[in-house]
């Protein structure tokens, strides 16, 4: 873990027979100072180390993709290559399999998603970024919430507006007097749990695997003391945070991959109607 | 009013542990049952792995509110 983290919970003399308690990290070690600042009309800018990374994501892949199909060939060399992988893996993976022939239109929409998450979740076992970006849960929500404003529109657009709704709230083949009670939970559940566990469901990876690896890299840092006991904790801590860093690779994947999965199922549920 | 009893320090861990065992078997019973699925029927490994991951992506969230909800209600 980088040393301002240490540093902010407990600092550097803080160690197992130095009598000073476990250090546990918590929700601070997600806030970060501001590099700069500026003011919008009203609106005020923070830069932090999270922003900065953010935008390195995004440029990151942007500059990729550019580069490989800057000038496409039908034999793909490189990264070409590599570009492609990315595209058939949502196409056939998720867009065909859960949207159908139809969904072609929104893999690059699914694919933009993924790969920006994937990515951002990555900043997590980075050296010297180390932070998930999506730990910070303003962007999760700004991520569900594009997802959102997209699926609701389009389910009005493609099965009109009292077509969409009905078929959400009142689903069929259910006995009229159920409605009472189906019609309030399917609203709940569809249009505020939907979005806001989204969000929440990515966040919170994110923010609990990045605790995790913290929380054993500390323990670590703070066993290491002249004694046998202190020397095989911290190695055993040590040894347990690369594990999870490994591990945390895998939850990062997959994170992204849900949260593709989850949008590609949203977006099918508003082209077609459930039956 | 007199306490009978009461419970200090670390209350949100043992909240978490409590809000953990409901996704737990559920994320047991997905993965199991999927992973007979695929053993019964090793040609549909693609539908329900997919299936499988939603499932669980639906009953990990549970566990993870219960892991935010002490960030967020404070102690």
């Amino acid at each position: 873990m980088s040393a301002d983290v240490v540093v902010a919970s407990g600092g550097l003399d803080c160690h197992l027979l130095s009598g000073c308690g476990f250090p546990a990290p918590g929700a601070e070690i997600f806030m970060f100072d501001e590099i700069a600042s500026f003011t919008i009309g009203n609106l005020e800018f923070g830069i932090t180390k999270v922003t900065v990374l953010l935008f390195l994501c995004v440029f990151l892949i942007l500059g990729f993709f550019i580069y490989a199909f800057r000038s496409p060939k039908l034999v793909p060399r490189g990264a070409q290559n590599v570009g492609e992988m990315g595209y058939l893996f949502i196409r056939d993976g998720i867009s065909r399999d859960i949207i159908g022939k139809d969904g072609d239109r929104f893999v690059p929409y699914l694919m933009s998603f993924f790969f920006l998450v994937w990515l951002s979740n990555f900043m997590g076992i980075v050296p010297f970024a180390q932070i998930p970006v999506t730990s910070i849960f303003a962007i999760p929500v700004a991520f569900a919430l594009i997802v959102y404003v997209t699926w609701v529109p389009l389910g009005v657009y493609k099965q009109g507006f009292g077509g969409y709704f009905k078929g959400m709230l009142f689903p069929p083949g259910v006995p009229k007097a159920m409605y009472v009670l189906l019609t309030p939970l399917e609203f709940l559940s569809n249009l505020i749990v939907r979005p806001a566990t989204h969000a929440i469901r990515l966040f919170a990876n994110m923010f609990a695997g990045h605790l995790l690896i913290a929380t054993f890299s500390i323990a670590a840092f703070y066993l290491l003391s002249a004694s046998v006991i202190g020397i095989l904790g911290s190695a055993a801590s040590f040894t347990v945070a690369v594990a999870l860093t490994g591990f945390e690779a895998l939850i990062q994947f997959l994170q992204a991959y849900i949260f593709t999965l989850l949008t590609a199922v949203y977006i099918s549920g508003a082209l077609h109607q459930e039956h | 009013m007199s306490l009978l009893a009461e419970v200090t320090g670390s209350i949100g861990s043992i909240g978490y542990g409590l809000a953990a065992i409901g996704p737990g078997v559920g994320i047991g019973i997905i993965f199991g049952q999927g992973v007979q699925a695929i053993a019964r029927q090793p040609e549909a490994y693609g539908v329900i792995r997919q299936n499988m991951i939603l499932g669980f992506a639906l009953a990990e969230a549970l566990a993870l509110i219960g892991f935010v909800a002490p960030f967020v209600f404070g102690v």
